[in-house]
Order: structure tokens, then C-alpha cells, then sequence
């Protein structure tokens, strides 16, 4: 079976038993509206100084619920040795990861699409910027978020701790990416200065730790 | 070997009491900072070693996804321990200097966060070598280090950005810009010294890697032989 087959009939079947269950997409949204709803009440800010704080909300907002989604990633492929039937199977190793990724990348990106309108509401944000960056921003961002996070998780799947391990080795070396999005956000969100510099960082990030995941996803994948 | 290993540590020793000598005797008193820049010759040979161990952290984290030989696995486990402890020392002895000299204990500068992150970053390292079950340990491990090594120059790189667009501290002028030579010579001393002791302890908690190791694949024999003695 080709690479794109694989990962096409992998993304279906996942994105098709959220679609029946709708697991993750609800703990995340109800987590992140949780976590919205919290700041608010922990800063109360006007509407000038969300501006400059929004970026921050929402990004840490947006981290904590994928680390939910994520966690969830590889624990249904556990039950019935699934992840074992993979590794015996002729199907290329990355094809899965890919699907992985991508249903995980789809999961946030709606997430994301749910939630604005409301940080809106609550927050009161208005962009000086223009509002296209911070699409370009959402996406690249995700994608960095997640395609770190669905290797990760497949890290932790085999520790002990499961669900503690993932935020534990995804978070230090997410902090260059988070920091991009959030001063990105800010810079659109106020206007102040040009997020051009953070969206190329963004995008460096996104090659290269694609480019290490691919690599090394075959070596955690068949790790005895 | 082990009579060459037991000769090396003696050096090292006496190399560290020459170099904490200069260091705190011979070397000259800095002019504005006082006794406090003395730190100075701990501080930046603690974080050229942690640097090192990174990097043989690395670079036998590779060498393990490649030849799957249990020694380079070892040795990435001791480099990562060593490296963070001399990290954590650099981390410790960084804001003691700051506090005097600068007026602050911590500012997010490039070097110092991204001292921090790598801190952060071969910390977790660790926790998922303490957290991960039986024989996949070294494979996740040595993954995860190639992550970490990566990730450091975009940190940095970001770093850096995100500080050149505010003013940033009393940076320049510092040590760097004309070193007096009685002090360069101090700090040579103890930039040797300070990566002997790291080789020391690392070939020490190598040599304690394997025999765990040894112990536990022991324990494993008699649980196989179902002997519960």
C-alpha cells in the first residue's frame, strides 16, 4: 500500500469515530472554555489590556486542551494490540504517523474555530491587524503544536504515567514555537510591530521537527 | 584501565585545587564588580561543560539509534545527568552574580533563557528515563535527545529576537572585552579543570549505568528461572 492510501484510510477511520463519539473534540472544548472562563476571572482586563494579553490566553488556552486530544491519540490503537497488528503489517510506518497528525492537527484547528468567537465575546477583542495573519498564524502554530505532540504522545503511551508524561516532555521543547505564536499574535492583535519574523520562525519550526518526526517515527514505532 | 582512570582522577584533583587557587588567590579583584566577579570562573566553565555533555548526550544518543550497543545508551544517560547538574550550577551561580552587578537576580536574555530551556529541556529527559518501562527506555530516550539538540539553536534564535526588540540589560563591556591576562589564565585553569571534573563524574555514573544495568538483567535471570529466593 502506497504512503498517501494508508494515511488517507487511517485519517478516515479516526476522523469517522470522532465524528460517531465526538470524544475529544468535547473534553477539549469544554477544557478550553473552562480555561477561558477561569482567566477571565483571574484578570479581568479591559478591553485595551486583553489586546495585549489575548495572545498569551489563547495559546496556553489552546496547548492545554491538545494536550488532551493528544493523549487520546494512540490509547484506542492500544486495546486489541492494534499498534502491534501496524507494526507486522507491510504499511509504511509514517503513513500512520501522518494520520495521526493530521486528525490531531483537524481536531485542534476546530477547536480553535469554536473557541475564537467566544474569546471574542468574553475578552471584547477587536485585531488592529490585518486578520488573515492570524489564520496563518492559528495554522502554522497548530501544526507545530501538534505534530510534536502526536510523536510525543507515542512516547508516552509507553511509560508509566501516561497521561502525565505527554505535557512533561512536550512543553520544554514546544517553548520556542509557543513563544512565536504568542508575541505573533500580540504584534497582529495591537498592531505594534510586524509578526513577519515570528510566522518564519513558525514555519523553520514546523519543517524541522516534521522532518524529525518522519525520521524517527519508524524507531519509536518498533522500540522493543 | 582502571589504574589510567584512578591516575586521572587524581590529576583532576589536583588541578581543581590549582585552579581554585588562582582562581580565588592569584587572579586580580575586578575593578567595579569587586570579589563577586570571582564567580565568573565557575560560572562560565560549569556551562562549557554542561555544553559538552549535551553534546556527547547527543552524539551517543545517535550512535545508540544506530548500533543499539547498551554502552552508548549508558553513556547518554550519564552525559544527561552530569550536564544538568552543571547546568543547574550555572543556573545557581548566575543570579548570585546578576544580583550585585546588575541590580537583578534574573532577566530573560537570550543566554539565560535559553540556558533555562536546555535546563527544562534535559530535565524531562530524564523524567521520561525514570518513567519509561523495561527494554523501550533507550529508544524513547535517545529520540527525545535528538528533539532536545535540535530544538536549542531555535530557541536561542527566537530568544535573541524577542530580546533585541526591547533594551536589553547591562550586557556589554562585560568580561569578554579585554580579559586582563592574569585573570585569562585563571579561567583557563579552571575551564580544564571544571571539564575534567566532568569527564570524572561521568565516567563514574557510566560505570554505575552499567552495573545497574547488570543488576537488574540479574534479577531478570532469576524471575525467568522462577526463583523467588
Amino acid at each position: 500500500m502506497s504512503t498517501f492510501s494508508t494515511t488517507r484510510a487511517t485519517l478516515l477511520k479516526d476522523l469517522r469515530m470522532e465524528w460517531r463519539s465526538k470524544d475529544a473534540i468535547n473534553s477539549m472544548l469544554f477544557f478550553a472554555l473552562l480555561v477561558v472562563v477561569i482567566f477571565s476571572f483571574a484578570f479581568n482586563p479591559t478591553a485595551e489590556e486583553s489586546r495585549r494579553i489575548a495572545g498569551g490566553l489563547v495559546w496556553v488556552a489552546f496547548l492545554f486542551a491538545a494536550v488532551v486530544a493528544l493523549n487520546q491519540t494512540w490509547a484506542r490503537e492500544l486495546r486489541n494490540q492494534v499498534l502491534d497488528a501496524y507494526r507486522v503489517s507491510p504499511a509504511p510506518p509514517n503513513a500512520l504517523f501522518l494520520a495521526k497528525a493530521l486528525g490531531n492537527f483537524l481536531f485542534v484547528v476546530v477547536l480553535e474555530a469554536l473557541m475564537t468567537p467566544l474569546f471574542v465575546v468574553f475578552y471584547d477583542l477587536r485585531s488592529v491587524g490585518p486578520v488573515w495573519q492570524l489564520v496563518v498564524v492559528a495554522l502554522l502554530g497548530t501544526w507545530a503544536l501538534v505534530v510534536n505532540g502526536t510523536f510525543f504522545a507515542a512516547l508516552s503511551i509507553r511509560t508509566r504515567s501516561r497521561e502525565i508524561m505527554l505535557p512533561l516532555i512536550l512543553f520544554p521543547i514546544s517553548i520556542p514555537a509557543l513563544l512565536a505564536m504568542v508575541d505573533a499574535t500580540t504584534s497582529i492583535l495591537t498592531g505594534e510591530a510586524s509578526p513577519d519574523f515570528w510566522i518564519k520562525m513558525l514555519a523553520v519550526y514546523d519543517v524541522v521537527f516534521t522532518a524529525v518526526c518522519l525520521l524517527l517515527f519508524e524507531t519509536v514505532l518498533n522500540a522493543e | 584501565m582502571k589504574n589510567i582512570f584512578m591516575a586521572f582522577v587524581v590529576l583532576t584533583v589536583c588541578l581543581l585545587a590549582y585552579s581554585t587557587y588562582q582562581g580565588l588567590f592569584v587572579a586580580p579583584t575586578e575593578q567595579t564588580m569587586g570579589e563577586v566577579q570571582r564567580i565568573f570562573y565557575y560560572h562560565v566553565p560549569s556551562a562549557w561543560t554542561a555544553g559538552v555533555c549535551f553534546f556527547v548526550n547527543f552524539l551517543a544518543s545517535l550512535l545508540y539509534l544506530w548500533k543499539r550497543n547498551p554502552a552508548s545508551d549508558a553513556l547518554a544517560a550519564a552525559s544527561a545527568e552530569v550536564g544538568v547538574m552543571f547546568c543547574t550550577i550555572v543556573l545557581i551561580t548566575g543570579p548570585i552574580w546578576a544580583r550585585p552587578v546588575w541590580g537583578i537576580w534574573w532577566t530573560w536574555d537570550a543566554r539565560l533563557t535559553t540556558t533555562l530551556v536546555l535546563w527544562l529541556i534535559y530535565v524531562s529527559y530524564l523524567v521520561l528515563r525514570r518513567f519509561a518501562a523495561g527494554g523501550q527506555t533507550q529508544v524513547l530516550a535517545a529520540a527525545l535527545a535528538i528533539f532536545g539538540f535540535v530544538d536549542v539553536p531555535i530557541v536561542y534564535m527566537s530568544i535573541r529576537w524577542f530580546r533585541t526588540q526591547h533594551p536589553s540589560p547591562v550586557m556589554g563591556g562585560g568580561e569578554n572585552s579585554g580579559l586582563d591576562p592574569a585573570m585569562l589564565h585563571a579561567f583557563f585553569w579552571n575551564l580544564l579543570s571544571f571539564t575534567c571534573v566532568g569527564i570524572v563524574l561521568m565516567v563514574i555514573r557510566y560505570r554505575l549505568q552499567k552495573a545497574e544495568e547488570q543488576v537488574e538483567a540479574a534479577h531478570a535471570a532469576v524471575a525467568l528461572q522462577g526463583g523467588s529466593r
